[in-house]
C-alpha cells in the first residue's frame, strides 16, 4: 500500500470524510434539535415520550390526528389517480402513439416551471367551483396533487418502462388474443413494478410535506395543522414530534426506494471519478 | 524515430484477496508490438495499467529505457495510451483532443495545430478535424485517440482493448491500420486484448496470460503451432480433444500415429489436443464418419463430421467442403504434427 | 394524420360524445384523453385563468392597467427581495452542494453513505416547508433556549436564506450528481497519461464539462428558490418580503374583496421571470446530457 495512488486515494479519503461529517452535522443538527426538544420541552431535565403519545390526542385547536388521517388519505387517493392517469398513458404512447412522447413528457414536466404558489392563483376560481358542486373535504385536493406530482411520477415511470421491450411483450399478447387492457395492466405493467413503485413512493412523500396550496386554498392537512399549531401554542412540544415523525417516515420510504429502485442498466457502467 | 525497451520485472498487485498479477515478468524490445492475450480477470488490463502509472504495484520493477519508472506518477511517464471507447473529451474538437497533451506540455498554438493535423493524416482523418466525437464513428473515435496519444511522441504507446467496442468489419481494418501505423512511428507498443485472431494478425509477439501470469510468450506462429500448454491450446483456436494411447514417445489416436510434443509423456490413455487444420480429408484414411454440418468462413470451410462415438472438426479449403454437404460419408486422417496432451 | 399541437389540448380537452375507435391507428391518439383532459383542466386551466385574469380588469375588457403595476416601486421591492433571496441561496448552495456531490460521487456506488445521503436529499430537498422552519426555530432561534441562539434568526436575508441553503444544497445534490457521475474515469486516466496534472484536469476536462450542467443546476435553485413559500410562511408571519408572500396575502384577501387581479399579476410576473430561468435550464441541460451521458 504504498505509492502515489495510495495516497491520493487516502488524500480524497480524508476530504470526503470531512465534508460527510460538517454537512452531516449541518443537516442533522436541527433535526436532532427537533427531536431533542419533542422529548425534553423547553423547561429542560425531564425527558418523557409526552409529546409523541401526543400525536394521537392532541386536541388543538386545530385537532392533530384529523390532520394526520386526511394526509394519509390524501397520499392513498393521490397515488392511485396518478397510477390510473399516467401508468396506461405512458403506455399506449409507446406502444402506438410515439409522436406523441414529447408533448405528454413536455406536459409532464410543465409543473416544474409553474410553481404550486402561481398554480394556486389559477386554482382558486375552480376550487370555488368544487366546493359548490362537490364536497367540501379536504380530500379534493388529490385533483391538483396528482397535478404536483407528475414531474416525479413521469420520470419514475418512464425510467421503469425503459427496459422493457414494450413492443414485443405486446405483440406476443395481443396475438395470443390480449386485449390492450390486458396487455397494459397484466403483461407490461409487472414487468415495470420497480417503475410504478417508485413512481407511488415519489407522489406519496410529495403528499405527505404539501402546505402551500392546502393553506391558500384554506383546506387542513397535516402540514396546515403544524402551521396553526404553532401559531397558537409556539415551541407545543407535540410540533416538533409530529414534524420529527413525518420527516422521519418520507425519509424511510425514500430509502427503501433507494434500495429497491436501483437495478439500473446504466448504474453498471457508472465510473468514479478518484482525483 | 526508433522505440525504446520496456522491462516490467516481478509484478505483484492484489486487490483485496484477489491477485491480479503474481510475479510477471515481460520484456518488450525496442519497437516491438507484444500483445498480451488471455481471458478477463488474467491480469493483461492490470499489467498494461501499471505500465502506464494508473495503478501501483505492490512489488516488482518497470523500467523503460533502462531507467527505473516504478515510482514516478503516470503523467510524467510520457506513454500514450488508448482506451476502449469513450476516452475523447466531448466538449473539444477532434483537433483539440488530438492537441491537449501538447497543450499541457505548454507548446504554442501554431505547433499544436501543426502538430495535431500531422497526427490526423496518419490516421487519416484530417476531414474531421474541427468535429466533436458525437459526430464520428466508433472506429473515427478510436482513430482519434490512437492520434491523440502519438501526438505527445510516447515512448511507449499502451493500447487496452481499443477495438473491442467496434463491430466485425471495421475492427478487422483499424487493427491493420494501428500495425502500420505502429510500424511507421516505430514505437515500443503493448496491446491488450481477449480476442486470439487479434492478437495473432497484430503481434511481433504475443504473451498468453493466465491467473497473472504469462503462460507462453512467442511469435504468433510459435503460440499457434507449438502452445506451450493446453491452457494456451485451447484459448488461441478451436480444438479436438481425442482419445488415444501412448506409447514410446508417440500417439495412437484411432490409427494416426502422431508425435508428441513432450516425449516423456508416460505411456497409457491420453487426451490429446488436435487442431482442425491437422484433419483433413483423404480418398480412403483411417477415420471414417458423416459430415453433420459445414461451417463458410470464407476462404475456408469448416465442418464437424460423426465418428460415431464422437465429432471432430476438420477445415479445408471452401472449394473442397463444397463438395462435401451434410450427410455424406468421408475419409479422414490426422497430419502428424506434434500434439499436446491435455 | 390527426396532429395535436399543445395549444389544441389547451383548447378543447375532452371532446366527450366521440367513441375513441381506439384499434385504428388514425384515432390511437384518444387513448391519451384521459390524460390531456385532466391536465388540461388542472394544469393548463388554471394557468390560462391566471394569464386572462391579469390583463382583464373587473370591466371584463382588456385593461394593462394591473400588470404596469409589476414595476410599481412596491412590487418591485419584492421581486428584488425574491431575486435576492434566490440568487444568493442558489449560488451558495450550489457551491456547497457540488462538494457534496463530489464527495458522494467519489465513493462507492452502492454504499450506505450514498443511499444515506441521497434519501435524506429527496427528503430535505421536496419535503421541508413548515417543517424546516420550525427546525431552526428551535435550533437557533429566539425561542430556542436549548442551543445556540442566533440574534438574527429573523434578519432578512440572512436568517431565511440559511433555511433556504438548507433545502437548496440537497436539492443540488440531487440534480448534480447525476453529471457528477458521467465524468468518466478514462477522461481522467487519458489527462493522465498525456501528461495533465489533477489541477490541469479540472482546469481543462472537468471543470468545462460541468459547466453546463453547474449553471443549469444554479437556475434551477434560483427557480426553487423563488417559487418556494411554506418555509417563509412559517418563519414569519408578519412581515412580506417576497413575492409569493405577497400572493399569498393577495389571494386571502381577494376571498373577500372578489375580483382584484393583483394574485394574478404578481402569479405572472412569476411566470414570466420562471419561464426564462427554467428555458436557460433546459438548454444548458441538453448539452449536459450530451456530454455526460
Amino acid at each position: 500500500m504504498t505509492g502515489l495512488h495510495a495516497r491520493r486515494r487516502r488524500r480524497v479519503n480524508a476530504f470526503r470524510y470531512v465534508v460527510f461529517t460538517v454537512f452531516g452535522l449541518f443537516f442533522l443538527l436541527p433535526l436532532l434539535a427537533m427531536i431533542r426538544f419533542s422529548l425534553e420541552g423547553s423547561t429542560g431535565g425531564s425527558w418523557s415520550l409526552s409529546s409523541w403519545g401526543q400525536i394521537a390526542s392532541y386536541a388543538g385547536p386545530p385537532p392533530l390526528l384529523s390532520g394526520v388521517e386526511i394526509t394519509l388519505e390524501l397520499a392513498v387517493i393521490t397515488c392511485l389517480v396518478v397510477l390510473a392517469l399516467l401508468v396506461p398513458t405512458v403506455i399506449w404512447v409507446r406502444l402506438r402513439v410515439r409522436w406523441m412522447t414529447r408533448l405528454v413528457e413536455a406536459l409532464c414536466l410543465l409543473p416544474l416551471t409553474i410553481p404550486a404558489i402561481v398554480l394556486v392563483v389559477g386554482l382558486a376560481p375552480i376550487y370555488r367551483v368544487i366546493r359548490q358542486q362537490f364536497s367540501l373535504s379536504a380530500l379534493q385536493l388529490f385533483w391538483v396533487y396528482a397535478v404536483l406530482a407528475l414531474p416525479y411520477a413521469y420520470r419514475a415511470l418512464a425510467a421503469g418502462l425503459e427496459g422493457v421491450d414494450v413492443k414485443t411483450l405486446s405483440e406476443a399478447a395481443r396475438s395470443l388474443g390480449a386485449g390492450w387492457f390486458t396487455v397494459i395492466w397484466r403483461v407490461i405493467v409487472p414487468n415495470m413494478r420497480q417503475g410504478v413503485l417508485n413512481a407511488m413512493l415519489l407522489t406519496g412523500a410529495l403528499v405527505l410535506g404539501e402546505f402551500t396550496i392546502a393553506y391558500l386554498l384554506l383546506y387542513t392537512n397535516l402540514q396546515v395543522t403544524l402551521f396553526y399549531v404553532s401559531r397558537g401554542t409556539p415551541n407545543a412540544g407535540v410540533l416538533f414530534s409530529t414534524s420529527s415523525a413525518a420527516l422521519l417516515f418520507a425519509f424511510v420510504l425514500l430509502l427503501i426506494l433507494s434500495y429497491v429502485g436501483r437495478a439500473r442498466g446504466r448504474q453498471s457502467e457508472r465510473s468514479k471519478v478518484s482525483k | 524515430m526508433t522505440g525504446v525497451e520496456v522491462s516490467l520485472r516481478g509484478l505483484h498487485r492484489r486487490y483485496g484477496s484477489v491477485v491480479a498479477l503474481d510475479g510477471l515478468d515481460l520484456t518488450l524490445a525496442p519497437g516491438e508490438l507484444v500483445a498480451l492475450l488471455g481471458p478477463s480477470g488474467c491480469g493483461k488490463t492490470t499489467t498494461l495499467r501499471l505500465l502506464a502509472g494508473l495503478e501501483d504495484a505492490d512489488g516488482g520493477q518497470v523500467t523503460v529505457a533502462g531507467a527505473d519508472i516504478t515510482h514516478v506518477p503516470s503523467n510524467k511517464r510520457g506513454m500514450g495510451m488508448v482506451f476502449q471507447a469513450y476516452s475523447l473529451f466531448p466538449h473539444m474538437t477532434v483537433r483539440d483532443n488530438v492537441a491537449f497533451g501538447l497543450k499541457l506540455r505548454r507548446a504554442a498554438r501554431a505547433e499544436r495545430d501543426r502538430r495535431a493535423m500531422e497526427m490526423l493524416e496518419l490516421v487519416g482523418l484530417t476531414e474531421q478535424a474541427g468535429r466533436y466525437a458525437h459526430q464520428l464513428s466508433g472506429g473515427q473515435q478510436q482513430r482519434v485517440a490512437l492520434a491523440r496519444a502519438l501526438a505527445i511522441s510516447p515512448k511507449v504507446l499502451l493500447l487496452d482493448e481499443p477495438l473491442s467496442a467496434l463491430d466485425a468489419k471495421v475492427r478487422a481494418q483499424l487493427r491493420d491500420e494501428i500495425r502500420r501505423i505502429q510500424l511507421e512511428v516505430g514505437t515500443t507498443t503493448l496491446f491488450v486484448t481477449h480476442d486470439q485472431e487479434e492478437a495473432l494478425a497484430i503481434a511481433d509477439r504475443v504473451g498468453v496470460m493466465r491467473d497473472g501470469r504469462i503462460e507462453q510468450l512467442g511469435t504468433p506462429t510459435d503460440i499457434y503451432s507449438r502452445p506451450a500448454t493446453s491452457f494456451v491450446a485451447e484459448f488461441v483456436g478451436l480444438t479436438n480433444r481425442l482419445h488415444g494411447t501412448v506409447a514410446a514417445g508417440s500417439v495412437n489416436v484411432r490409427g494416426c500415429v502422431l508425435p508428441l510434443a513432450d516425449p516423456a509423456t508416460p505411456d497409457g490413455q491420453a487426451t490429446v489436443l488436435v487442431r482442425p487444420e491437422a484433419v483433413t480429408v483423404v480418398p480412403s484414411g483411417p477415420l471414417t464418419g458423416t459430415v453433420i454440418a459445414v461451417t463458410f468462413l470464407g476462404a475456408s470451410s469448416r465442418i464437424t463430421v460423426d465418428l460415431g462415438d464422437t465429432t471432430v472438426l476438420a477445415q479445408l479449403p471452401t472449394s473442397e467442403a463444397t463438395a462435401l454437404p451434410a450427410g455424406s460419408a468421408v475419409a479422414l486422417t490426422i497430419r502428424p504434427d506434434p500434439v499436446l496432451v491435455a | 394524420m390527426a396532429v395535436t399541437t399543445p395549444s389544441e389540448v389547451g383548447a378543447q380537452p375532452v371532446r366527450a360524445g366521440r367513441r375513441p375507435l381506439l384499434s385504428s391507428s388514425r384515432l390511437a391518439w384518444t387513448g391519451t384523453l384521459p390524460f390531456l383532459g385532466y391536465v388540461g383542466v388542472f394544469l393548463l386551466l388554471p394557468t390560462g385563468i391566471v394569464l386572462w385574469d391579469a390583463v382583464h380588469g373587473s370591466s371584463g375588457g382588456f385593461d394593462f392597467g394591473a400588470v404596469s403595476t409589476l414595476w410599481s416601486s412596491s412590487t418591485r421591492s419584492y421581486f428584488v427581495n425574491s431575486a435576492e433571496l434566490s440568487a444568493i441561496t442558489s449560488v451558495l448552495g450550489a457551491v456547497l452542494g457540488a462538494v457534496l456531490s463530489y464527495a458522494v460521487a467519489t465513493g462507492n456506488p452502492e454504499g450506505l453513505i450514498r443511499r444515506l445521503y441521497l434519501a435524506g436529499s429527496g427528503v430535505l430537498a421536496q419535503f421541508g416547508g413548515v417543517t424546516l422552519a420550525f427546525a431552526f426555530l428551535i435550533t437557533i432561534g429566539p425561542t430556542s433556549g436549548l442551543l445556540l441562539h442566533a440574534g438574527w434568526f429573523y434578519d432578512f436575508p440572512q436568517g431565511i436564506g440559511l433555511i433556504y441553503v438548507y433545502f437548496q444544497i440537497p436539492l443540488m445534490v440531487l440534480v448534480f450528481l447525476p453529471a457528477m457521475d458521467g465524468l468518466k474515469a478514462q477522461w481522467r486516466e487519458a489527462t493522465e497519461t498525456l501528461g495533465g496534472s489533477a489541477w490541469q484536469f479540472w482546469r481543462y476536462v472537468g471543470g468545462p464539462l460541468l459547466a453546463p450542467a453547474f449553471l443549469g443546476a444554479v437556475l434551477l435553485l434560483f427557480a426553487n428558490a423563488l417559487s418556494a413559500f411554506a418555509t417563509i410562511a412559517a418563519w414569519e408571519n408578519q412581515i412580506s418580503y417576497v413575492v409569493p408572500q405577497q400572493i399569498g396575502t393577495a389571494l386571502s384577501s381577494e376571498v373577500g374583496l372578489s375580483s382584484v387581479n393583483q394574485a394574478d399579476v404578481l402569479a405572472l410576473g412569476m411566470i414570466a421571470v420562471v419561464a426564462v430561468v427554467m428555458t436557460g435550464y433546459t438548454l444548458l441541460q441538453r448539452r449536459t446530457t450530451r456530454w455526460l451521458r
